[in-house]
C-alpha cells in the first residue's frame, strides 16, 4: 500500500458512519411512508463481529446498501479504514467489502464454480479469463464453505441452503477485509445454521476478518456478535454488547410486542416472543 | 483444460462449420454452374466477363460475406440484449429494436439518400438512431422501481415494434411509391450482393459492435446476478449498461441498414449455444459471432435454392425457424416467466 495512505491501523475503526442522512424518493412498494435515515452514526471496529438488528423497515438492508455504495448518502460520510467510500473505485471497494445477499436472482443457470469465480473480478477487472491464482482462491473459498462438491452444478439445482453457502464462497473469494451478510441463516436448517455460525466465528478468529451481519434472528446475533446495533425507524435505538441491547423493555418498545429475555448456558441473552394467550 | 483452450477449441470447431457452409453457399445456386467452373472463378483463372466469374465473384461471394456479417451481428446483439435485460428471450426483433432501425432506414430513403457509400452510411446512421430510440423506449417503459419485469419487457418490445411498423406503413402510403423502390422486398429481410465499399463499412460497424460486447462479456456475467450484486462485486454497472446498450443497437441498426430486419437469429443462435458452451458470456459472445454467421448463411443458401430460380426472403426462413423456437423456449423453461 502507498505509504502516504498508510493508516494508523489501531486507531481508525474499519467502518465509520458519520451523521449519514438518506431518504428514498418514494415509498417502497406496499409501504405508506418513505423510509429515511435522519442522521446515522456508528462505528464497526477492526476484527469484531457486528450485528444489526431491528424490526422490518427499520433500515437494515438500506444500511448495507449505503455501506456497499449501491446507495449514496445525501448528507454525512461513510468511511472505510479512514477513507471515504465515495472516493473508491467500484472494484477497489469490492476488494475490501464483500456482500453475501439473501438470494441471488438467477435468470441464467450459472454453475457454482462460475458464481464463485465472479468474486475474483475486483482483483483484476481488466482480465478476460481468471488466472491460476484466481482459481486457487475460488477453490479455497469453496473448500471453506463445503461447496467444492457442488462446483459443476447449476445454481438452479441447489437447495436454498446450498445456494446460500455458494454465495458465501463467492464473498470469500473476494478476500475482503469486511464480510457483510444479509440474513445469513434465513434459508438454512438448524444444522447449517450452526455450521454457518461456526464458520463465521472461525473466519473472524483465524483470519481476523471483520464481519457485519444483519439478522432477524436475535438469538443468533446475541450468540455470534461482539456488539449489536438495534435500529428503529432509521435511528440507532442502542449500540453495545448483547446484554445491554437485548433488554426486555427496549425490545418491547422497538418491536411493539411482548418478549421475555432469559440467559443461555453461555451467558448470552435469549429472547423469546411472549405469545398472547386467549 | 483451461478456459482459454476450451474457447479456442470451440471457436476452431465453429470455424470449420462456417467454412463448410461458406463453401456450400458458393457452389450452389440457381445459375447451375459446375463445381469446376466455380473453382476456376475463385482461383481467378476465369475470364472477368464470364458467367462463372460474375456469378461467383460479384453475386455469391459478396452475398456470403453479407450473410456472415449480418448473422454474426444479430447473434451477438441477441446475447447483449439478453445479458442487459437478464432475459433469455430478449433479441433485436422481439424487443422492437429492429423495427425502430427499419423506421430509420425508411426515413433515410425518403430524405433522398439514393445510392453509393454515402447512402449506405446515411442509412446506417439513421438505422442506428432508430434502433437506439426504440431500445430506449422499451427500456424506459419496462423499467419498474423493482427492476425489469420479464413479461413487461417482452410486451413492451412487441408494442414498440408494432408502433414503428405502423409508422413505416404510414410513410409508404404517403410517399410516392417510386421513391421507395424495393422497400417492401427489403422490409422482409433480404441479403443481396452488397458493393465492396459498403461491405467494408458493414464489416467495420459490425466488428466495432462485436468488439464492444466481447470486451464487456466478463462484466455481463456479473450483471446477470442483478445490478445491485454486480455493483457490490466492483462493476461500474451504469457504464457497462450504456456501452452494451449502444453496441447492441449499433449491431441491430447496421444489419437492418444493409439487409433489412431479419428476425430471430439473436434468439435461436444464443439459445442453442447456451446448451453447448454454458452461460458464460465470454464463451457465448465469440461463439455466437461464428455460429450466427454460419446459421444465417445456411438460411440464406436455403432461401436462394428451395424455390429456384425464384428466391425466398431469408427473413422468412429465420421467422419460420424462430417462431416455433420462441414457443419452445417459453414452454420448456424450468421456471415460470
Amino acid at each position: 500500500m502507498d505509504p502516504a495512505h498508510a493508516e494508523p491501523a489501531a486507531l481508525t475503526p474499519l467502518v465509520q458512519f458519520r451523521d449519514v442522512a438518506f431518504a428514498y424518493a418514494r415509498p417502497a412498494r406496499g409501504r405508506e411512508r418513505t423510509f429515511a435515515f435522519p442522521g446515522l452514526s456508528f462505528t464497526v471496529e477492526r476484527g469484531e463481529i457486528f450485528g444489526v438488528i431491528g424490526p422490518n423497515s427499520a433500515g437494515k438492508t438500506s444500511l448495507l446498501r449505503l455501506l456497499t455504495r449501491v446507495l449514496r448518502p445525501q448528507r454525512g460520510e461513510i468511511r472505510l479504514a479512514g477513507r471515504p467510500v465515495g472516493d473508491l473505485a467500484p472494484w477497489a471497494l469490492a476488494r475490501e467489502v464483500a456482500m453475501v445477499p439473501q438470494e441471488a436472482p438467477r435468470p441464467f443457470p450459472f454453475t457454482v464454480e462460475q458464481l464463485v469465480l465472479m468474486g475474483r473480478y475486483p482483483h483484476a477487472p481488466g482480465r478476460f479469463f481468471e488466472d491460476a491464482a484466481d482459481i486457487t482462491a475460488a477453490r479455497a473459498a469453496m473448500a471453506a464453505t463445503e461447496t467444492l462438491a457442488l462446483a459443476p452444478l447449476p445454481l438452479e439445482q441447489l437447495s436454498g441452503g446450498e445456494r446460500q453457502r455458494a454465495l458465501l464462497a463467492r464473498a470469500l473469494a473476494q478476500e475482503p477485509r469486511l464480510l457483510v451478510l444479509d440474513e445469513p441463516t434465513a434459508h438454512l436448517d438448524l444444522r447449517y445454521q450452526a455450521e454457518t455460525a461456526a464458520l463465521l466465528r472461525g473466519l473472524n478468529r483465524e483470519r481476523g476478518m471483520t464481519i457485519l451481519l444483519v439478522s432477524h434472528d436475535l438469538n443468533l446475533a446475541a450468540e455470534l456478535c461482539d456488539r449489536l446495533l438495534l435500529l428503529s425507524a432509521g435511528e440507532v435505538a442502542r449500540v453495545g454488547a448483547a446484554v445491554d441491547v437485548l433488554e426486555q423493555g427496549l425490545l418491547e418498545s422497538v418491536f411493539g410486542c411482548h418478549v421475555t429475555v432469559d440467559k443461555s448456558p453461555s451467558g448470552r441473552p435469549v429472547v423469546q416472543l411472549a405469545y398472547e394467550r386467549g | 483444460m483451461t478456459d482459454a483452450r476450451r474457447l479456442a477449441r470451440a471457436l476452431a470447431a465453429l470455424s470449420l462449420v462456417l467454412l463448410a457452409v461458406g463453401v456450400t453457399a458458393l457452389f450452389v445456386g440457381s445459375a447451375e454452374l459446375s463445381p469446376s467452373a466455380v473453382a476456376r472463378a475463385l482461383a481467378g483463372r476465369a475470364e472477368a466477363s464470364s458467367v462463372e466469374a460474375i456469378v461467383t465473384l460479384s453475386l455469391r461471394l459478396p452475398r456470403v460475406a453479407a450473410a456472415v456479417l449480418a448473422g454474426a451481428a444479430l447473434a451477438v446483439a441477441g446475447v447483449g440484449f439478453q445479458a442487459l435485460t437478464r432475459n433469455p428471450l430478449a433479441e433485436p426483433s422481439v424487443l422492437g429494436v429492429s423495427s425502430g432501425a427499419a423506421f430509420g432506414v425508411v426515413l433515410a430513403q425518403i430524405l433522398g439518400l439514393s445510392s453509393g457509400i454515402v447512402a449506405a452510411l446515411g442509412a446506417a446512421v439513421f438505422a442506428f438512431a432508430g434502433a437506439l430510440l426504440a431500445a430506449t423506449i422499451v427500456y424506459l417503459v419496462a423499467t419498474a422501481p423493482g427492476g425489469l419485469a420479464i413479461q413487461t419487457l417482452l410486451l413492451t418490445g412487441v408494442i414498440v415494434g408494432i408502433f414503428f411498423s405502423a409508422a413505416i406503413t404510414v410513410i409508404i402510403s404517403v410517399v410516392d411509391f417510386n421513391r421507395l423502390t424495393g422497400v417492401i422486398h427489403w422490409l422482409l429481410g433480404n441479403l443481396g450482393p452488397i458493393p465492396a465499399a459498403s461491405l467494408a463499412l458493414f464489416a467495420v460497424l459490425a466488428g466495432a459492435g462485436v468488439w464492444l460486447i466481447l470486451k464487456s462479456s466478463r462484466e455481463l456475467n456479473l450483471l446477470a446476478l442483478g445490478e445491485e450484486a454486480s455493483r457490490q462485486l466492483g462493476v461500474d454497472a451504469e457504464r457497462l449498461k450504456r456501452r452494451v446498450f449502444v453496441a447492441a443497437a449499433l449491431l441491430t441498426g447496421t444489419v437492418v441498414a444493409f439487409t433489412g430486419p431479419i428476425g430471430f437469429v439473436g434468439l435461436i443462435v444464443p439459445h442453442v449455444l447456451r446448451r453447448l458452451v454454458g452461460q458464460d458470456n465470454r464463451f457465448l459472445v465469440p461463439t455466437a459471432a461464428l455460429a450466427g454467421g454460419a446459421f444465417l448463411l445456411a438460411a440464406d443458401t436455403l432461401a436462394r435454392n428451395v424455390v429456384a430460380p425464384a428466391e425466398l426472403s431469408v427473413g422468412v426462413i429465420t421467422a419460420f425457424c424462430g417462431a416455433p423456437f420462441f414457443v419452445w423456449i417459453l414452454r420448456t423453461r424450468s421456471r415460470p416467466l
